[in-house]
């Protein structure tokens, strides 16, 4: 029987072993040196806010694994011997195996700051992340500020998780606008103003210059490229993250900033795969990046993965961009691609409407010439995934879009709608007069 | 605004202590005139009884109810042993002692408390309602933007199974144990609503009429806090207004204003299932001795268990009555709503469920079907079997002790949904509607949720939902009462309770949306 052994148990390891397990009797190994069962990352933030116990966050029960013949083996993987197929843990003792699949992760970037490694300076990943914030950041009185470094989605999460045991934050925001990046400016300035209702020293435009220790090796302050030092009793380092690889730097799988994979991931040696945030595209796919730090592609590459390991080689080929998140209270989605400002091309072009008094927008990107549909992002409004799509795969155009937005909304019942305010803007805009169309089950069900 | 919520705190602490002391304190002194009285209505035949009581209890004052109640069941229990063991059955008294004792009490309470019932009632309820009203409205401010208001819920001890919890516990199961089977130590509580009592049906208040009180202003105290907790989410604000009114309106009032009118007593929301004792011979005679209105109630009922509730639940799930017109569902929704993530998700409470609540369904339509087969064969046994001890071991075992004691005692150690998860029959009933024949599901947004497990951990009714979201599956549960709280907690907008078409509302997938379509094609065709 053929043995998979995956190092990692996060979403890309686990979904694959699930998917393994779904479509062959193959022999599963999964090991991992940060939990003894799979938990999502995702909502270690609920967990110190108090919405969750640590348990919640494990999506399934203790017997899973046993019941679906997947061994779980808790170790550090500290070396992998490709030749003899075979990985070295750090106790000593080797585990062989047929088929090996890299799913390990990342790791919050540091980027050489004096003070980086000291006591009370952490990311936010692991669980042993989230033990050592209860360990420095239990309260308010204990922990009298706390200074975040790096404004991208992580960030803001600490930030709100700090909050909510009404710790005193401060975030500091390399760029001139918060993850203006990635959302384009009407957005990330309605992030600011919510990042200031909610009482968070939102720093813009500030660098990370040194953090100083106290005579315990524990972080008392930061001091910025502003000449500011604000003493705090915490130091979150949020400044995106990076394949957690390091183990493999004696091996032959070729890496750069991550295990290197072509599209059905498989690494330059035979019978090893990586996947999810550790994967390393040779050439990017579309207009992704080559290393995707995303939930949702994590699981992808694990269900594309399986299919090729149980003989039904697969290119990952992970269809049309989603993601969300939520900023605070703004939850955000987005479907296709809307770039910011910075990262725009030329022929893209963007159509804005903001809510007058709620925190509530949406930008809506197109072909300039063409109009053709490029994506949308939505703050304070939930849209409905199958018709975005759709509608990228149709091609379908801005007006099209518009139109139909009611089929695509995805809000609780009886909540206000607004197609009606964003396309009587939209129509000032673009001089078209559309109306928009009564929401259709039909068209909602139709399969492409 | 922290100060004005600890006031509160202590201000409710008050009325609540004068309310837990009541039931022990007091002064009774039965005269001659009552008991005639009491004697005349109950029918009363035992010359033991009589006598015992005019010896030991007439003209005598008793301090609290921990005195009289001994002195009357005694009686009353003595006398009866007496009777049997002289084959005096026709003396023999069929009214339990502590029912007795509690219509002594009530007729021949005096002194300050019955007195004072106004004044009494603002010591109780007043400072009740007064208390948590200043400790929920603070929250307004408090609880700052619109938005989901979860902080802190397991850090706290009343709603992570702290000895605060299980203060509340015990005090939920105590008035529980009070209201059925010591109806006696309630008296003092029925003084207090009295006034409103004799305003509305014209008769001084018996103690399920402080319950059905206590019920309306319980539930519209913590719908308050419902409004502001989730101020953001207009379904819950609609769906907490839908079911006060109907709590309000149909279980309490319109009931008390009918038996003033001469009309039976009667919740016209109340379904058969869960209205278990409807054909129960003694209700059935009053129906029919009733004209008009009883013949109405009659058809109506079988037609609001027969037709109208399935047809609801075929258009928009059993949320219609489970969530929003439901007594149950009602306080569990207000008063249960801080304890609603106590439910366990495991597997194995997936499967005590179903042989439990299916097991209550078919115990309530046995029940039914030997009173049904008793009524119109005039025949007190169905194979040798006594209709009767059916009954009463039903209204014991489940209209007490499961959806009573259990069903609200519980709430803060496993949840605001105890009863309706576990013992419902008609929830059964509605159930399998839902799940076989019905336009509503929960539809999960294709690939968007991250499994953080928000909707699973407040999901009232135990169901593992993200078990299904993480899956791209819609969630198509019987036992799904479609609060909407497992749409509103997740952070990624991926759950939306709709009504649809029929055809697409189970999906099962194996690759999620968001993947190659070729993938998706290939998984799914299989």
């Amino acid at each position: 029987m053929e043995h998979v052994l995956i190092i990692g148990n996060g979403i890309s390891g686990i979904t694959l072993a699930r998917h393994i397990r779904k479509l062959s009797d193959k022999q599963i190994t999964v090991v991992s040196s940060e939990t003894d069962y799979f938990f999502s990352r995702t909502a270690l933030m609920y967990v110190y806010m108090g919405h969750m116990k640590f348990e919640h966050t494990q999506p399934y029960e203790n017997w899973f694994w046993k019941k679906n013949r997947i061994d779980l083996v808790k170790g550090y993987v500290q070396k992998v011997h490709t030749s003899d197929k075979k990985v070295e843990l750090s106790n000593g003792a080797f585990i062989t195996y047929d088929k090996l699949v890299i799913a390990t992760g990342s790791k919050p970037n540091k980027f050489g700051w004096p003070g980086q490694d000291l006591k009370g300076v952490q990311g936010l990943y692991s669980k042993q992340d989230l033990d050592n914030l209860e360990k420095y950041a239990p309260n308010k009185k204990q922990c009298k500020r706390a200074v975040i470094v790096g404004g991208g989605l992580i960030g803001i999460e600490m930030a709100e998780m700090l909050r909510s045991r009404e710790i005193p934050v401060t975030f500091l925001v390399r760029e001139t606008s918060f993850w203006n990046g990635v959302l384009p400016a009407g957005e990330s300035q309605m992030i600011n103003e919510h990042i200031a209702e909610h009482h968070i020293d939102l720093r813009l435009n500030t660098n990370l210059k040194e953090i100083l220790a106290d005579e315990n090796g524990q972080a008392k302050a930061v001091v910025t490229d502003k000449g500011d030092t604000i003493p705090c009793s915490l130091v979150g380092l949020t400044a995106g993250v990076t394949p957690n690889i390091d183990f493999l730097k004696d091996s032959k799988i070729e890496i750069g900033r991550g295990v290197k994979v072509n599209r059905f991931l498989e690494t330059n040696i035979s019978d090893v795969y990586a996947i999810g945030d550790c994967a390393e595209q040779h050439e990017a796919i579309g207009n992704r990046r080559p290393i995707e730090a995303v939930w949702y592609t994590g699981r992808m590459m694990g269900e594309t993965l399986a299919q090729t390991i149980c003989g039904n080689p697969m290119e990952y080929r992970p269809g049309h961009w989603f993601n969300s998140a939520k900023f605070l209270d703004i939850e955000y989605q987005t479907y296709g691609w809307v770039f910011s400002e910075r990262n725009k091309k030329d022929h893209e072009e963007h159509f804005h409407w903001r809510h007058p008094k709620e925190n509530i927008c949406i930008t809506v990107a197109y072909h300039k010439d063409t109009k053709k549909f490029l994506g949308i992002n939505t703050f304070g409004i939930r849209m409905r995934h199958i018709m975005f799509d759709r509608w990228l795969t149709e091609e379908r155009d801005i007006d099209y879009v518009m139109q139909h937005l009611k089929d695509a909304n995805f809000d609780p019942e009886f909540y206000s709608h607004y197609e009606e305010q964003i396309i009587l803007k939209y129509n000032s805009v673009m001089h078209t007069s559309l109306s928009v169309k009564k929401k259709s089950w039909k068209r909602i069900f139709s399969k492409a | 605004m922290k100060a004005i919520k600890n006031i509160g705190l202590v201000i409710f602490l008050v009325g609540l202590a004068t309310f837990t002391v009541l039931p022990i304190i007091g002064t009774y002194r039965l005269d001659q005139n009552t008991f005639e009285e009491i004697i005349k209505d109950k029918n009363i035949k035992s010359d033991v009884f009589i006598q015992s009581i005019n010896q030991n209890v007439i003209g005598k004052e008793f301090n609290g109810m921990l005195n009289l109640s001994p002195a009357i069941t005694t009686a009353l229990e003595d006398a009866n042993t007496q009777h049997r063991k002289n084959k005096e059955y026709k003396k023999v008294i069929y009214t339990s002692g502590h029912d007795m004792a509690a219509l002594v009490g009530k007729k021949s309470g005096t002194g300050f408390i019955t007195e004072n019932k106004g004044l009494m009632w603002f010591f109780t309820f007043g400072l009740g309602i007064i208390g948590a009203l200043m400790f929920i409205l603070p929250n307004i401010i408090l609880l700052g933007k619109k938005g989901i208001k979860n902080d802190g819920i397991y850090h706290q001890s009343a709603t992570n199974r702290g000895w605060i919890a299980w203060m509340v516990f015990i005090f939920l199961v105590s008035f529980y144990l009070v209201l059925y089977f010591r109806p006696e130590y309630a008296v003092n509580w029925t003084f207090l609503v009295d006034p409103i009592s004799e305003s509305l049906s014209g008769n001084p208040a018996g103690h399920w009429f402080v319950y059905g009180f206590m019920y309306c202003v319980v539930m519209t105290v913590m719908a308050v806090r419902m409004y502001i907790k989730y101020r953001h989410n207009v379904y819950q604000m609609v769906r907490t207004t839908s079911v006060l009114f109907f709590q309000i309106v149909f279980a309490f009032l319109i009931p008390e204003i009918m038996v003033r009118l001469q009309m039976p007593y009667y919740d016209f929301k109340n379904a058969f299932p869960l209205d278990y004792d409807f054909f129960f011979q003694w209700n059935l005679k009053s129906l029919l001795n009733s004209g008009g209105i009883g013949l109405f109630i009659l058809v109506w009922g079988i037609v609001l268990t027969l037709v109208i509730v399935p047809v609801m639940v075929y258009f928009f799930g059993k949320r219609w009555y489970c969530s929003w017109v439901c007594g149950c569902g009602g306080l569990a929704e207000t008063l249960g709503d801080p304890y609603r993530q106590h439910s366990s998700k495991s597997l194995f409470s997936w499967k005590v469920e179903r042989w439990l609540i299916h097991g209550v369904l078919l115990f309530a339509l046995i029940m039914t079907g030997m009173t049904l087969y008793s009524f119109f064969a005039e025949s007190g046994t169905v194979l040798g079997i006594k209709t009767q001890s059916v009954q009463n071991a039903y209204s014991l075992l489940i209209g007490a002790i499961f959806a009573g004691v259990i069903g609200t005692g519980f709430y803060p150690i496993f949840g605001n949904r105890v009863w309706c998860r576990f013992g419902c029959p008609l929830a059964a009933y509605l159930g399998f509607v839902q799940r076989f024949k019905s336009r509503f599901r929960i539809t999960t947004n294709g690939g968007q949720c991250i499994s953080c497990g928000n909707c699973s951990t407040y999901c009232e009714q135990g169901i593992d939902v993200r078990a299904y979201a993480q899956k791209g599956e819609n969630i198509i549960r019987s036992s799904c009462v479609g609060c909407g709280i497992c749409s509103a907690v997740c952070p990624r907008g991926v759950l939306k309770l709709e009504n649809g078409p029929e055809k697409g509302r189970i999906n099962p997938t194996e690759v999620l949306l968001g993947n190659d379509v070729d993938l998706m094609q290939l998984v799914n065709k299989k």
